[in-house]
């Protein structure tokens, strides 16, 4: 039943993978984002990051009960969030980085949620129907939070001298991640040439110009193009998806097969 | 179910139109636009249902709602089928649900103004402020401004009207 709608062309590995990229990226970020709860420096701003968490995990919950479904083993997008192991997750390392504080947490938001954007609002006009609709849904969430990360980013950038500082530190620090987002490799070829996703680095002239935008409203300085790491996207993390796994996935390794 | 002891189509949306949300009471399920279809198959009742966000916590509780009243009506035999697009979207909300939320004290959608990211901020920029003009559910006014745009549940932001100084959800668009 569900793995009668895909189109018989595309490769079911390749898309297993982009599933679970575009799903772990989602959980991740959105489990980073969750451990703002109830600690930001603000109330509405705790609301603000909580909404954005749990919008990251709905997306999830798609985005991981289809990868579930084309993989035909039987597994909920439950029990690919809580019984994989670091080297199974797929996200990029950007979004496994430390929250930092309020500023550091906004810029990676912003950075992420140009690319989740224009990702997104690609994706919802190409042909793998499952894949369009999710990103149909999860496009008009996302972008309330480009909104809102951009408008933070602005205003704390040229704020005080005090968050105007942090939020360059910020940028020098997260803006090596940032290159992972248009990578590309066979998997992604082999779905660009079915259709199924955009050409990763056809989403760089965008990404560009939005950032550069808010960034020169903000006045901070775009660093330079320099090392770029990866990994993440096949499997190669850095040690901090292993604390967050290790508090995300607590309950279910402690109590297997627990519910409530 | 004996066919000949079903309930009508026109019935069932009657029934489903008395299901409340559970985040906002005060309006409908119908009202919401989220019930996108009711159908018999065989003798099973089919309601589609359509997410309003992909994370709204309130989405599971609404499908037990459903099931609930429709159980108390004597329908047993009910499947929930969920529907993603078109997505949802606040311009579905109907005109009366839109009284209520205003009379509860929360500010309706104003329809085709949804949110897209980088094209609001340009109009924002280009005009000086906002394109919307969100009026105070309590005093009317339209000396308005935002605060957050994320509010109590995700589906609202937060604003504050600087006449009668009442903070107050604003319904956003999506």
């Amino acid at each position: 039943m569900a793995t009668a709608a895909l189109e018989p062309a595309v490769d079911r590995a390749a898309l297993l993978e982009f599933l679970l990229r575009i799903g772990d990226n989602a959980l991740i970020l959105g489990h980073r984002v969750s451990e703002w709860c109830g600690h930001s420096p603000a109330l509405e701003e705790d609301i603000a990051l909580a909404n954005t968490a749990l919008d990251l995990i709905g997306q999830t919950q798609l985005w991981l009960g289809l990868a579930g479904e084309v993989e035909g083993k039987g597994r909920s997008a439950d029990d690919l969030a809580y019984l994989r192991d670091g080297y199974d997750f797929r996200n990029i390392l950007l979004v496994e980085r430390p929250n930092g504080d309020f500023g550091k947490t906004l810029m990676r938001q912003f950075l992420f949620d140009a690319w989740h954007y224009l990702l997104l609002k690609a994706l919802k006009g190409l042909t793998e129907k499952r894949i369009a609709e999710i990103a149909e849904k999860a496009f008009k969430e996302v972008s309330y939070h480009l909104d809102r990360s951009r408008d933070l980013v602005i205003r704390l950038g040229d704020g005080t001298a005090e968050s105007h500082r942090r939020m360059q530190e910020a940028l020098d620090d997260l803006w090596p991640y940032t290159g992972e987002m248009f990578a590309a490799d066979a998997v992604d070829a082999a779905l660009v040439e079915a259709g199924v996703i955009p050409e990763p680095q056809s989403l760089k002239a965008g990404w560009d110009e939005i950032v550069a935008e808010a960034l020169t409203e903000g006045t901070l300085k775009k660093p330079a193009d320099g090392y770029m790491h990866k990994g993440g996207r096949r499997g190669v993390h850095t040690e901090h998806l292993g604390f967050i796994l290790s508090e995300m996935q607590f309950l279910q390794r402690a109590y297997p097969g627990a519910t409530w | 179910m004996d066919p000949a002891l079903r309930p009508s189509i026109d019935e069932v949306w009657h029934w489903l139109a008395e299901v409340p949300d559970p985040e906002i009471p005060v309006i409908s399920l119908t009202d919401l636009g989220i019930i996108r279809d009711v159908v018999w198959r065989d003798d099973t009742l089919v309601v589609t249902v359509t997410p309003t966000y992909s994370g709204c916590p309130a989405t599971t509780i609404i499908n037990l709602d459903i099931e609930t009243a429709l159980a108390e009506k004597g329908l047993s035999k009910v499947r929930l089928e969920r529907q993603l697009s078109p997505a949802w979207t606040t311009d579905w909300i109907s005109a009366e649900g839109r009284e209520k939320l205003r009379d509860y004290g929360i500010a309706p959608p104003i329809d085709g103004t949804a949110a897209d990211g980088v094209l609001m901020k340009r109009v924002d920029r280009l005009s000086g402020r906002s394109n919307l003009t969100i009026a105070c559910p309590r005093c009317g006014s339209t000396n308005t401004e935002k605060i957050s745009q994320f509010g109590s549940t995700p589906c609202k932001a937060s604003y504050r009207c600087t006449d009668c100084l009442e903070p107050f959800d604003y319904f956003k668009c999506i």
